[in-house]
């Protein structure tokens, strides 16, 4: 059963929420689609779920056309942020609803409706909350009756809007697991949407990484960590240093040392370098390859401590070194800052023009 | 949806002053001029009071009054629904218009809601001539009275469920149609129980201003006597011919209906702060 996304865009007024978009989910695949808001990740979710019509392209299931078929034909389990319980029914009935609905010829018979809510209460490990309603569950309880709901009909996809969203940080990383859990004994092919990267990487199989309604990237979390492939997402995956460099083969050259460019690195000139605390060196000694910095301040306890630096120019860098290295520097000491490697963030011509402008208007001021 | 409000017991002066003075209020312009009614009602005895409604005019009076809710309350709850459902559920274009246009009932004269009617289907009106070919009796008939409560009743079902529905908001029906409900299925197993209270609670205010409305009819029924006065035209007329029992017995019929509504609604009103506590912010 695979999902073929093919050229979708999506227009809201002139705003194009989804520019396209073409995307293969595998059968079985656990898949989560990851962008800051507005990246048209939630927009991507309702489209495949029939909630939302794109202006064009198309979706197949197994060449089945999608888009032909009602959110009510499509046969997908949607799970909402704020969990969209039937809040008159009991969790029972709610979990029952897209049995009890099927038209006379297809339902299951009373029996056996009553037998797949109790295999899914367990599923979901909510046995013995059968009889209540949503508002006397937590958060974390409603999520697990909505994800139990939308298995319940044997859907033919499982998709998740933001659905940890809502709860605190201590049930959202246990419910994670317990998703990654249900879709494993399940089987059935998950895509979930989140902003949050730490979660999509915990628990993808692979990830779509999306921004301004395209697709930046899609990997593994492994392949997304090691192999960035614009500045884009490394900046998104984690907190970055930036710096002025010169680019040529391969490699960016800065004031006092030079990094190799992650992928290589295509074209040459300056550009702005973007590289992680952890991938940042420093070396206290008198002599050799680095940026002059001073340490201005050390946190954090533990095996990882982060070094905040400025650098001659103001600019500020930080870098995490293990507990052993960091011991060796105190604040106010000057040391040198290097670069295992880097991304880098070509400059535009707009960021060139910015600057141009800002220098007369500064001396007419003067 | 449920937050407590805190309260302080009353004590001190200005607090008790000011009891003291809503209370006095209520008894003076409420207590009293209900109170007044019952004791006229009843000021020959039970037995001219019970032939007040033995009268023929006085019957049919009633008859015609409940036709007009059998008819009002049915449409407006329907036109609520729909109102209410179309504001809350989708993205509108023109909504706060129709918000607008929803309300001016509410803002507006009875009697203006009733002459509307007749300047559209009086004897001059703009449709009267076509009126006067095909023999349809607007002004001064049934059709006109129910049309003038119609008007002065569209918010009352309306404004009851506008602000529960856009509170819901649509997830819950987005739901049901990704699990295969259809569109009819959504509405009664969904829509329509989410918000059974608050549309019986709009229903039974929509039908006391049906049953005690008096201005716009009074414009549009012509005082017929045992055609086309409803039971508060009744009351007047009666009362005009200086038969007071008769009138402040018919009269107490009406106040009987407001407490009977009044009753209604308290019960209402907690069976759905129990839903509400059964289905907060699900």
């Amino acid at each position: 059963m695979t999902l073929v996304v093919d050229g979708i865009c999506k227009q809201f007024g002139r705003f194009p929420a989804l520019n396209n978009i073409s995307l293969e989910v595998r059968d079985g695949e656990f898949l989560t689609l990851l962008g800051p808001s507005g990246s048209g990740k939630t927009t991507l979710l309702r489209v495949l779920a029939g909630l939302d019509k794109p202006d064009r392209g198309g979706v197949y299931l197994d060449s089945v056309d999608f888009l032909k078929l009602s959110a009510r034909e499509r046969r997908v389990g949607l799970v909402f942020q704020q969990y969209a319980l039937f809040r008159h029914m009991t969790v029972a009935k709610n979990i029952a609803f897209g049995l009890d609905v099927r038209p006379a010829r297809t339902r299951p018979s009373r029996d056996a409706i009553k037998a797949r809510v109790g295999e899914l209460l367990t599923l979901a490990r909510i046995d013995g909350l059968g009889a209540r309603y949503p508002a006397q569950l937590s958060g974390g309880q409603r999520q697990r009756v909505a994800v139990a709901r939308a298995l319940a009909f044997e859907p033919q996809l499982l998709l998740l809007d933001e659905p940890f969203g809502a709860l605190d940080t201590k049930v959202r990383k246990e419910l994670r697991g317990e998703l990654r859990r249900i879709h494993d004994e399940t089987g059935v092919t998950t895509i979930l949407v989140t902003h949050d990267q730490e979660e999509a990487m915990a628990l993808a199989d692979r990830v779509v990484l999306m921004n301004r309604g395209r697709i930046e990237q899609v990997g593994t979390p492994h392949e997304l960590d090691d192999e960035p492939a614009t500045p884009f997402v490394f900046e998104f995956l984690g907190e970055c240093n930036r710096l002025p460099c010169e680019v040529a083969n391969g490699v960016a050259r800065f004031e006092g040392f030079a990094a190799p460019v992650i992928g290589g690195g295509q074209g040459a000139g300056r550009g702005q370098a973007l590289f992680r605390p952890a991938d940042t060196c420093l070396d206290g000694g008198l002599t050799g390859d680095g940026l002059p910095v001073r340490v201005v301040q050390i946190e954090g306890r533990g095996a990882i401590r982060t070094l905040e630096c400025l650098a001659l120019s103001g600019q500020r860098l930080s870098a995490e070194l293990p507990e052993h290295l960091a011991i060796r520097f105190e604040v106010g000491q000057r040391v040198r800052l290097t670069a295992k490697r880097v991304m880098v963030e070509p400059r535009r011509e707009s960021d060139a023009e910015a600057h141009e402008d800002a220098k007369p208007a500064l001396s007419r001021a003067v | 949806m449920n937050a407590t409000v805190a309260r302080r017991p009353i004590n001190g002066p200005l607090p008790l002053a000011l009891l003291v003075l809503a209370l006095v209020w209520i008894m003076m312009v409420i207590g009293a001029p209900l109170a007044t009614v019952l004791v006229q009602a009843f000021a020959k005895g039970v037995g001219p009071f019970l032939d007040a409604f033995k009268e023929p005019d006085a019957l049919a009076a009633i008859r015609l009054t409940l036709i007009v809710a059998a008819i009002t309350v049915p449409l407006n709850a329907v036109f609520g629904l729909a109102a209410a459902w179309s504001i809350a559920k989708f993205n509108l274009k023109g909504k706060s218009l129709l918000l607008a246009v929803i309300d001016l009932p509410l803002s507006m004269s009875p009697v203006v809601s009733g002459l509307v009617w007749v300047l559209l289907f009086g004897a001059s009106g703009w449709f009267a001539p076509w009126l006067a070919a095909s023999g349809v009796k607007i002004v001064f008939a049934l059709p006109g009275i129910v049309l003038g409560t119609v008007l002065v009743t569209l918010p009352l079902v309306a404004r009851e469920l506008i602000p529960l529905m856009t509170a819901q908001g649509a997830d819950e029906e987005l739901a049901a149609a990704t699990l295969g409900a259809g569109g009819w299925a959504t509405f009664f197993k969904i829509t329509l129980p989410n918000v059974r209270w608050a549309l019986l609670h709009g229903v039974l205010l929509c039908n006391a201003r049906a049953m005690g409305e008096f201005g716009a009819v009074s414009v549009l029924s012509g005082h017929i006597r045992g055609l086309t006065e409803t039971l508060p035209l009744h009351v007047e007329a009666v009362y005009n011919e200086y038969d007071f029992v008769g009138a402040f017995a018919c009269a107490s019929m009406l106040a009987g209906l407001a407490v009977v509504t009044l009753v209604a609604k308290t019960i209402l009103e907690r069976a759905d702060r129990m839903a509400a506590e059964q289905g907060s912010a699900a």
